[in-house]
């Protein structure tokens, strides 16, 4: 309770109130968020249990009701009379979940090679900024998508959808790890000089624990920071990647792989298996990013 | 400067060859290769033969220096889905790629000069701050959503242009060109525009802030008092001593906008290196993925080697700097 009123409270939360543009992007992200979350609930049918599908509702308007139930398909339906609506929460929930472990990967990757760099220095330092450097000068996407190809390569055939949604997972999250690292390791040079570190080492504290109790908890604003913009970064990646069709399978389609299906009906008009999932993307995407620029002003205390 | 420029060549060369590890570990640990050149009805006799052949019995880094030696002379293996050498498959596909390639980096600089010029004389505009605020959204527009909206605008609707491949080719030598048929042109325009907005909205922003700051200085007002017309300050004098930023960003995303073009090659299907290494991806073709995976870090690896050593020819301050600090 303390906490809460505490936050309630805090100098970010007032700022937080003060900005109608963060305020509307947390409450899209946190509607997009639940209903993801609450899929199966709200769903009107499941999209991926045959018994629920109909052809003779293939291709209804949005709007137009189901042929045998009278329920309205708010989105319209695709060719198998598949509720678009369904298929964007079903599809949002693999797309967040991809996002959020790819950047929480990324995140306790980068993280603990940033806090081992910064603190050790020396050779080890060398090392693992000489990687992060490399690999920064190839654009994430191509080294996600090289990193889905070799991880492809090495799974048997009959593993691949199953395994599908974990490797991009690893793919993202291993393309994204070098920011956190450079930020971590950055803050972690800063805070190791401090008294507060040195009196830690005096009472004899093991290394680990100083990395991971003492300065670590000093670096966390930065790297909350950047995890609200990588999680933007992540979806859309993950979104491009599943429309390459190098992401999600169509089993498990994802926001991204539902986009590539309904490019399919551009040419004959069905615009709707396409238009409302791309929306979805848009809006959580363009959120997510909004809130990410607006915590990096807030938290920096140069603009203060 | 020549111990910077020494250093910098190493650095270049170690990259590539870790590249080039990456690239040979996958041939040699992803999928077996001999399995992949031999069918079904193989003896043990045959595989052995192969795994000699192929110098899969030698000592590892023989085989990796191989490997680099062969791809130092152009040969990059054979496709396993193709059944062609790797490097004929990509020679063909090469100027599709590039041609998109170019024509994007040339509407990105045209335009992004063009429209930060203009966004910074008329900076409280009406039209200026409209362009502004249209080109942060359009930033966060994922790629594929900009190429289907313009597939959707313009050849599904409008019906004016194309919505995928190339149109018809000319061929002139071995580079199989679309710049001369109508069709070609006009099946070029929507694939450029896409791949090149993300990078004109970057230049339009980086002349705009560059050319702010030059307006202010003195010699701009000295060159007003001068009487020179607003047309000379602006482009003669404004415009040019904001170049030298503008040339080194336009380099480093050249290789940006080779490899985005496997996003736009994907929804407009236009038949090019990105389109292979898409397709090569999803049916496991090694070969392809090494060999794409090798030319695009070259690549990568030249442009910023080129552009870090240009900023010493053409910025003085940085030699400058680095002799008197002893370097």
């Amino acid at each position: 309770m303390e906490a809460v009123s505490n936050f309630l409270a805090s100098d970010l939360f007032y700022r937080f109130r003060k900005s109608p543009v963060a305020v509307l992007a947390f409450i899209v992200t946190a509607v997009l968020v639940l209903s993801a979350l609450f899929a199966p609930l709200i769903a009107p049918q499941n999209p991926f249990d045959p018994g629920s599908l109909n052809l003779m509702n293939g291709f209804s308007l949005p709007g137009e009701p189901n042929q045998f139930t009278g329920e309205i398909f708010m989105f319209g339906t695709d060719d198998q009379g598949r509720d678009v609506f369904s298929t964007i929460l079903y599809g949002l929930r693999i797309s967040l979940f991809v996002g959020f472990s790819a950047v929480i990967f990324a995140m306790v990757l980068g993280s603990v090679l940033g806090l081992i760099a910064g603190y050790t220095g020396g050779r080890t330092d060398t090392i693992i900024m000489r990687i992060a450097d490399i690999q920064l000068t190839f654009p994430a996407i191509l080294v996600a998508l090289l990193i889905f190809g070799i991880a492809k390569g090495i799974t048997p055939p009959s593993y691949r959808d199953e395994v599908a949604i974990w490797v991009l997972i690893l793919a993202i999250g291993l393309s994204d790890w070098v920011q956190f690292a450079r930020v971590v390791r950055g803050a972690t040079l800063v805070e190791r000089n401090k008294e507060y570190v040195q009196a830690a080492k005096l009472i004899g504290r093991k290394p680990m624990a100083i990395m991971l109790k003492h300065i670590l908890p000093n670096t966390l604003g930065p790297v909350l920071v950047i995890a609200t913009i990588s999680l933007a970064l992540a979806i859309i990646a993950e979104a491009t990647l599943s429309f390459l069709g190098v992401g999600a399978p169509p089993t498990q389609p994802s926001l991204g792989t539902l986009i590539r299906i309904g490019q399919g009906f551009l040419f004959s008009g069905e615009y709707w298996i396409l238009l409302y999932p791309a929306l979805t993307l848009l809006a959580l995407a363009l959120s997510v990013n909004l809130l990410g620029d607006w915590l990096r002003d807030a938290l920096n205390p140069k603009l203060k | 400067m020549l111990a910077y420029v020494i250093r910098r060549v190493f650095q270049s060369i170690f990259v590539l060859l870790m590249v080039g590890l990456v690239a040979f570990s996958m041939f040699r640990f992803v999928g077996d290769p001999v399995e992949n050149l031999l069918g079904q009805e193989r003896t043990q006799a045959d595989i052995e033969r192969v795994r000699d052949q192929l110098g899969l019995n030698d000592p590892f880094p023989v085989q990796y220096v191989k490997f680099l030696g062969n791809a130092l002379q152009g040969n990059l293996g054979v496709s396993y889905r193709q059944g062609r050498p790797v490097s004929e498959i990509i020679a063909e596909r090469a100027p599709a790629t590039l041609e998109l390639a170019g024509v994007s980096a040339l509407f990105a600089v045209v335009f992004g000069v063009g429209l930060g010029v203009f966004t910074a004389i008329r900076r409280d505009g009406f039209v200026a701050n409209f362009i502004m605020t249209t080109s942060l959204i359009g930033v966060s527009l994922p790629t594929f959503l900009i190429g289907i909206l313009l597939i959707y605008v313009f050849a599904v609707e409008l019906g004016w242009l194309p919505s995928f491949g190339r149109g018809e080719t000319v061929k002139i030598g071995g580079w199989s060109t679309g710049f001369l048929t109508e069709s070609g042109l006009k099946a070029i325009i929507l694939p450029a525009i896409t791949l090149g907005l993300y990078q004109m909205t970057l230049i339009m922003r980086l002349v705009r802030s560059e050319m702010l700051e030059v307006l202010r200085t003195d010699y701009i007002k000295f060159a007003r008092a001068r009487g020179l017309s607003t047309r000379a300050i602006n482009f003669g004098h404004a415009l040019k001593n904001t170049l030298v930023p503008v040339i080194t960003v336009t380099g480093l995303q050249i290789g940006s906008i080779i490899a985005f073009a496997i996003i736009t090659e994907t929804v407009f299907q236009w038949p090019g290196v990105g389109l292979l290494f898409i397709n090569a991806i999803q049916f496991v073709d090694i070969p392809v993925m090494a060999a794409y995976l090798m030319l695009i870090s070259v690549m990568f690896v030249l442009i910023n080697l080129i552009v870090d050593l240009l900023y010493f020819v053409i910025d003085p301050r940085l030699s400058a700097d680095a002799s008197s600090r002893g370097h």
